[in-house]
């Protein structure tokens, strides 16, 4: 029984880390109805740009804090420079742009780093854990990641529900032609949101690098985890692409422990399970 | 003195071109009432201005300054406000949170804000919590023109007004409409419902196929006139 327990627990903290990878996907498209296939790689990039800081010898610290704005200013250029142009009645260019755009920075990043396998040191607390009690122990980088993951959604959800910009921000998610008519930008708001939804990425990027290995080619699957947390949370809503994030990490532990060989396979196992009984996810709240 | 003038101005969906030259004037104070049969082009003549399509840039003049090249975005910063053909108001945002969107880019000082919104549709500030759907289709019309007067318009154009309201509804719309147009707004008010239009207008524009078949005050106007003009027969 304790067994079991600990499964789920570990299973809601790697939850935490999927959602991290989840929440920009799931603004990217809440706003602009856009899907972004280069996301995962988008993710790797951050964890690689962290590893270079850290590698030219600025403490980790100031690297993530560093690299969050960074990936900012990327994601609001790509947006404003590439995919704007690309905007109309259409969803195929901009989804074309993205596709090419995640084998240029996979091949981008191999060029510049190699094939190797790379880690980020967070020194002691890798290993730290917390005893719960009972032989179960959390570990303190995965509880730290699950309360990073409920503190960009509780930002981000006072960004778009108490101000002036989340206001307009959601009003051309809902119309895009009736909110130019209020004055609104519409191409400066999809700049401002992938520049949002790529500082997110940082953050999951720092996260990825700190608990497993990575290396240029795993994005792809990050964005598979991605795309499940956000379609079972149900599109549109921050919190249930969280609970989506959970219950794809919690589906994934809980196959590794009847048999490690499960261990993808459940997680994509359930996101076929909640499709199936609740096509529109979870928490359904946009409309299309 | 025109406030707002078109010279000229063309649209086109497509291939299909929808207005041929609308020649059309706009004074200071005034109300306009646009009408003609479905697909005469009076919608689009309203978002031409709007800067929803595109048009040639120096097709349309706002106080004398071209603003045929301006994005919609611009256009309501400059005083012109549209409201919208069905309303469109924003589905996922309260009664409220749609006006305040509407001020989102105000940049003129003015009388209208949420208090004076409130005081000319007293029922919209007892639903203001409430989701904008949950809303009847008259009340969703006052949130719609309230909206637009949030950015303090001095150029209001109304797109079909009375469109799918009963006839008591329509009355306190236009009631509310007499109001804004008291506090100096200049009025283009497209509509199906001839008597309403006719009644509120001090001039009248009739559209056919994309060009204005006839103009005049309401009274110089005789029935024949207008159906002639309305089908071209």
């Amino acid at each position: 029984m304790l067994g079991w327990i600990d499964t789920v627990l570990q299973g809601i903290l790697l939850g935490g880390l999927y959602s991290l990878y989840a929440t920009g996907l799931s603004v990217i498209f809440g706003i602009m109805r856009l899907v972004n296939l280069a996301h995962g790689d988008l993710i790797v990039l951050g964890a690689f740009l962290i590893l270079a800081a850290t590698s030219a010898g600025v403490p980790l610290a100031v690297a993530c804090v560093a690299v969050v704005p960074l990936m900012f200013v990327v994601g609001y250029a790509l947006q404003s420079v590439l995919l704007n142009r690309a905007l109309g009645r259409n969803i195929l260019p901009p989804l074309l742009i993205t596709f090419g755009l995640s084998i240029i920075v996979q091949n981008g990043l191999l060029e510049t780093f190699s094939a190797d396998t790379r880690r980020l040191d967070v020194g002691s607390l890798q290993s730290a854990s917390l005893p719960l009690g009972g032989g179960i122990a959390i570990g303190v980088m995965p509880l730290i990641c699950l309360l990073s993951a409920i503190a960009v959604i509780v930002s981000l959800n006072g960004v778009f529900y108490r101000t002036a910009v989340g206001r307009a921000f959601r009003a051309t998610s809902d119309d895009v032609e009736i909110a130019q008519l209020m004055g609104i930008n519409n191409r400066s708001i999809y700049a401002l949101t992938m520049g949002i939804a790529l500082a997110v990425c940082a953050v999951a990027g720092f996260f990825l690098g700190a608990r497993a290995n990575f290396d240029p080619s795993i994005g792809p699957a990050r964005l598979l985890y991605a795309f499940e947390a956000v379609i079972i949370g149900g599109l549109g809503s921050l919190w249930g692409t969280l609970a989506g994030g959970i219950v794809v990490g919690v589906a994934q532990t809980v196959g590794a422990h009847i048999d490690p060989e499960w261990q993808i396979l459940s997680g994509h196992v359930a996101f076929l399970i909640v499709l199936v009984i609740r096509p529109r996810g979870l928490f359904p709240r946009a409309v299309d | 003195m025109a406030v707002l003038e078109t010279d000229g101005l063309t649209a086109f969906y497509g291939d299909f071109q929808a207005l041929f030259g609308i020649t059309f004037a706009l004074d200071e104070g005034e109300t306009v009432a646009i009408i003609g049969a479905n697909g005469a082009g009076k919608s689009t003549f309203l978002k031409s201005i709007a800067g929803l399509l595109p048009r040639p840039a120096f097709a349309v003049r706002l106080g004398g300054r071209d603003i045929g090249a301006l994005p919609a975005y611009e256009i309501v910063k400059l005083g012109v406000a549209l409201v919208p053909e069905g309303r469109r108001l924003f589905s996922s945002l309260s009664v409220e949170e749609n006006l305040l969107v509407g001020a989102y880019g105000r940049h003129i000082d003015g009388p209208w804000d949420l208090a004076t919104v409130y005081r000319l549709f007293p029922v919209l500030r007892e639903r203001r919590s409430a989701p904008s759907t949950a809303l009847s289709g008259g009340q969703q019309q006052m949130v719609a023109i309230g909206r637009s007067l949030m950015s303090n318009p001095r150029i209001l154009l109304c797109d079909e007004l009375s469109l799918g309201l009963a006839p008591i509804v329509i009355r306190d719309i236009y009631a509310a409409l007499a109001d804004i147009k008291k506090r100096g707004t200049s009025v283009v008010l497209v509509e199906q419902d001839l008597v309403h239009a006719m009644s509120v207008a001090d001039r009248a524009y009739c559209f056919q196929e994309g060009r204005v078949s006839l103009t005049g005050r309401p009274q110089e106007l005789t029935r024949d006139a207008i159906h002639a003009a309305y089908f071209g027969l």
